[in-house]
């Protein structure tokens, strides 16, 4: 496929939120990105997909800030983010859920969760010391928007679990709560399904729709479940050993010939068009 | 007792006389939020004005679906308010079920919990010609739906405040109109034997039916109830309906299904009204927590399990209570009798039913031991609820109490329960023949029960009267009583006992799969599904244990002697069981007719082929060759040489 990966900024979508330009990363002499461009809309579900080790767990941590890339330009709503940390890009308002769960243990859902509003509370040791008020008032509101994300994602029955003692299915939506407790404008969900049994998925990509319907999130999604993906995503980047080899709608990226050989090598077509 | 007065009537009375007591409690991000008897009656009359506005006519039916929401209230009481007929339904029914009821009750307005129900009743519109309007009350997943039937909850209120601004007084007019007698519920029986039947209910059938029951046990307003059966089932109407608005108590509703028992343990309800299998799943819940409890805790759990039996025995037989007993009674209760009261949220409990179904004696001695002042109740969907409970120092296990005052029972020559109160159904919706068949000319209702009156004037339920029968040799058999014994291991989760007309008794039972899977576990006993499960011999071999135990407290003739371990769970999406989880004994008896037959063919096992449904609708076929267990005892063969009558006698067991 004869795809133009220099600088697409010209094509770029003017409602972009996101746009990531000709970015590249190399690890030692492994190149894990290479040139790639990705533009995403407000409010879209958009879906990196590609084999192990093709980049995307990379891409994700470029954007959130985890690593600087070698070459290239990331934005989001027009600021440069190259090379911001990550508890800056966090403070721009985009979240993150990870591949393998990040969450405390031996600290309960609603705490977890409540430690994703840490980024958005305004009052630090000295002024909770002094303007005792103000602090309980923003605790308070805190608390209600915990309590807003646990009615959402229907955890009221487990707030004060443990979340070590929880199912594994329970536990990737509690990690959800809380990157969504820093009222995210971009929420970056690395693997949300994997390990998921079907019914899981199903509860899964639901939330993720209407997290998306009910707050307007914008969502990038890396997943394996194809029929997820296929189901939920607004437009998909297919990468492959680093580089961006296809992107298009659902329904064009699933018939593109090169993206099928790529990514199920070969002779997989009717997979693909189930 | 004769009723002046309607629900909204009420519920207006006491918006005046109470404006700011809690009347109802939601918990709403994780506290509880209460609604006072004003903001009810301005959410109703809002609600109403907004079906006034959206044209709903007296006579109209407003059907709720969904868990037990305040605003499925405001709805129901604003459809009452406006002269419309309130048409409850239950929240877990299938499509086809749902559309039948809808239709046959001509539901023009349904009020859906949420996005579930909503999509359930989308699916449905095109055979409900009559339908409407849909409103829901959680938007959540419903953004992009865009049919012009669906309105969500907060806008038909708003056109309901523009209306009533336009229209002042009009609510409050139609209520002024509406008469004690005019019919305001339809209640769709379970329908053991049938489709379900519409059951016309008054604003004076229920508010009757309410006042001779807080006449009778002293409801109180400061009494606290959770709503947490199904709003559908009549016994809820009663409830957190009709006795709620007569007496003014407080009535919360659980967070959702899941939070139950925590929110139990929080409001410390005062009254509890539960069906059978409540109890029973309780009872098995405490037993696997025994039995996975450290070595010490289950010995220290067991003895005062027996004493508070022993106990409870010296109480029933009254004699007093030796004094040695009474002082392990009394740490009985600090280590295990007040936890587990606590446990199971009722701690504050003062008046705790069983209604619906008979529970079983020993399910129901277990929980009066521990100080839970369980009582059955009697009553019918007919009768608008309840119409007998046991009276509080007469308390009998075998017995459902005493008429309410104001309540009359009597029982005719064939053995059948008759009675007659204000509580009397005013006949099914559009079956005229039902009806005259069911109410008696001078206004007794036949309740399909057979029963006696014993020496104190209490009601002795034996079962539905057309399922007493008799076996080969003339012995009577009551299959429920013997069901609910079985019931009470907590193996067991469901048994048909069948017999009628035939040598000996026999019965189909479906495991718990809660208590066996963790008895397997324990035993190191792989399993990869209840199918599999169920097949083990070593399950077939607990089971039999299991019936031994109870055939202990048998008299010969009824003692089960042959038993099949079903595959499957009897399920309500199968048409085995109603929705209030009654066993749909007829229906068994067909569906399962090979397995009977195999029974007294004394065949060692049977093919058996069942169409189980799924959750969606869909249906698939369940092939399997399931064994018959044999319980040993005399084999039928020289049971049936036997003259007729005569009791064998049966071997002592090990």
């Amino acid at each position: 496929m004869a795809l133009d990966f220099g600088t697409r900024a010209a094509d770029m979508p003017d409602d972009a939120v996101l746009t990531v330009t000709a970015v590249s990363k190399r690890f030692g002499g492994v190149r894990a990105v290479e040139e790639v461009s990705i533009a995403v809309r407000r409010g879209a579900i958009a879906s990196i997909i590609g084999p192990n080790g093709a980049g995307k767990t990379s891409l994700l941590n470029m954007i959130s800030g985890f690593y600087k890339p070698d070459s290239g330009v990331i934005t989001f709503e027009g600021r440069d983010i190259t090379r911001a940390r990550p508890a800056d890009v966090a403070a721009l308002g985009i979240a993150r859920t990870f591949q393998n769960i990040a969450l405390f243990g031996g600290m309960t859902v609603l705490d977890n969760i409540m430690l994703g509003r840490h980024v958005r509370m305004k009052a630090g040791v000295l002024s909770s010391f002094v303007y005792w008020g103000l602090a309980q008032r923003e605790e308070v509101a805190h608390r209600a928007r915990a309590e807003e994300l646990i009615d959402f994602l229907e955890l009221q029955d487990l707030r004060k679990q443990q979340t070590s003692a929880l199912a594994y299915g329970l536990r990737k939506r509690v990690e959800l709560a809380r990157a969504l407790a820093l009222d995210p404008k971009l929420l970056l969900l690395d693997e949300p399904m994997g390990g998921m049994n079907q019914e899981e998925k199903e509860d899964m990509a639901r939330y993720i729709i209407d997290v998306n319907e009910q707050w307007g999130t914008t969502i990038i999604l890396i997943e394996h479940d194809m029929a997820v993906v296929m189901d939920i995503s607004d437009r998909v980047s297919v990468l492959d050993r680093g580089r961006k080899i296809a992107e298009g709608t659902p329904f064009e990226v699933q018939r593109d010939p090169g993206v099928i050989h790529a990514y199920l090598g070969g002779h997989h077509e009717q997979e693909w068009a189930a | 007792m004769s009723i002046a007065i309607t629900l909204p009537q009420l519920l207006r009375r006491n918006a005046e006389r109470m404006p700011e007591r809690a009347a109802l409690r939601e918990k709403d991000l994780g506290i509880w939020q209460p609604y006072s008897w004003r903001s009810y009656w301005e959410e109703v009359r809002d609600f109403a004005s907004g079906l006034a506005a959206s044209g709903f006519a007296p006579g109209d039916k407003l059907s709720v679906i969904g868990e037990n929401r305040p605003r499925l209230y405001f709805a129901q009481l604003a459809a009452q308010s406006l002269g419309g007929i309130a048409v409850p339904v239950y929240q877990d029914a299938i499509a086809t079920e749902l559309a039948y009821v809808l239709d046959h009750a001509e539901t023009s307005v349904v009020v859906a919990e949420n996005q579930e129900q909503v999509d359930k009743i989308l699916s449905l519109k095109d055979r409900l010609p009559l339908l409407k309007l849909v409103v829901y009350d959680d938007p959540r997943g419903l953004r992009n739906y865009h049919d012009p039937i669906l309105k969500p909850y907060e806008a038909v209120a708003a056109e309901g405040r523009e209306f009533a601004a336009a229209h002042p007084g009009y609510v409050e007019a139609a209520i002024a109109r509406g008469r004690p007698d005019d019919v305001t519920l339809f209640s769709y029986t379970s329908g053991t034997t049938s489709r379900p039947k519409g059951v016309m209910l008054s604003h004076a059938n229920l508010l009757s039916a309410a006042a001779v029951l807080a006449e009778a046990e002293g409801v109180r307003p400061d009494d606290e109830h959770l709503a947490y059966l199904p709003m559908a089932w009549v016994g809820n109407s009663l409830l957190s309906l009709a006795l709620h608005l007569w007496v003014g108590f407080t009535v919360s509703f659980p967070e959702k299904p899941e939070t139950l028992q925590r929110d139990l343990r929080e409001l410390g309800p005062t009254i509890a009204l539960a069906p059978p299998r409540y109890w029973e799943n309780a009872l098995t819940a405490i037993m696997v927590r025994a039995a996975d409890a450290t070595p010490l805790k289950r010995h220290v759990f067991d003895f005062f399990r027996r004493v508070a039996e022993r106990a409870q025995l010296c109480g029933t037989e009254g004699r007093p209570v030796p004094l040695g007993l009474r002082l392990s009674h009394a740490i009985g209760e600090v280590l295990v009798y007040g936890p587990l009261r606590d446990q199971l949220g009722l701690r504050r409990a003062r008046l705790v039913y069983t209604g619906g179904a008979p529970l079983g004696t020993e399910i129901f001695r277990f929980f009066r031991s521990v100080g839970i002042n369980l009582k059955q109740a009697y009553g019918a969907t007919e009768l608008s609820g309840l119409c007998s409970v046991q009276p509080e120092d007469e308390v009998d296990l075998d017995t459902v109490g005493r008429a309410f005052g104001g309540v009359e029972i009597r029982i005719d020559d064939t053995g059948e329960v008759l009675v007659r109160s204000g509580g009397v159904f005013k006949g099914y919706y559009k079956q005229p023949e039902a009806t005259s068949a069911a109410i008696t000319e001078d206004g007794w209702f036949r309740t399909g029960d057979a029963g006696l009156i014993d020496r104190r004037g209490h009601l002795v339920i034996v079962d539905r009267a057309k399922d007493v029968g008799k076996l080969a040799d003339g012995t009577a058999l009551a299959p429920q009583f013997l069901e609910n014994k079985l019931k009470f291991s907590p193996y067991i989760g469901e048994a048909v006992v069948f017999g009628d007309a035939q040598p000996f008794v026999a019965a189909i039972i479906a495991i718990d799969a809660a208590t066996v899977g963790n008895w397997a576990e324990r035993r190191n006993l792989a399993y990869t599904s209840f199918q599999d499960l169920s097949a083990r011999a070593e399950v077939r071999e607990l089971i039999r244990d299991e019936i031994r135990k109870c055939n202990a407290a048998l008299p010969t003739p009824i003692r089960l002697r042959r038993f099949l371990v079903l595959n499957k769970e009897f399920d309500a999406d199968d048409d085995e069981i109603t929705r209030t989880r009654k066993i749909r004994r007829r229906f068994v008896a067909e569906k399962y007719g090979a397995v009977v037959e195999a029974f007294y063919r004394d065949a060692a096992d049977v093919e058996l082929s069942t169409e189980i449904t799924y959750e969606d609708g869909r249906k698939a076929m369940l092939h399997s060759t399931l064994t018959i267990g044999d319980v040993d005892e005399p084999a039928p063969a020289a049971e049936m040489a036997a003259p007729v009558g005569r009791l064998v006698p049966v071997p002592a067991e090990g």
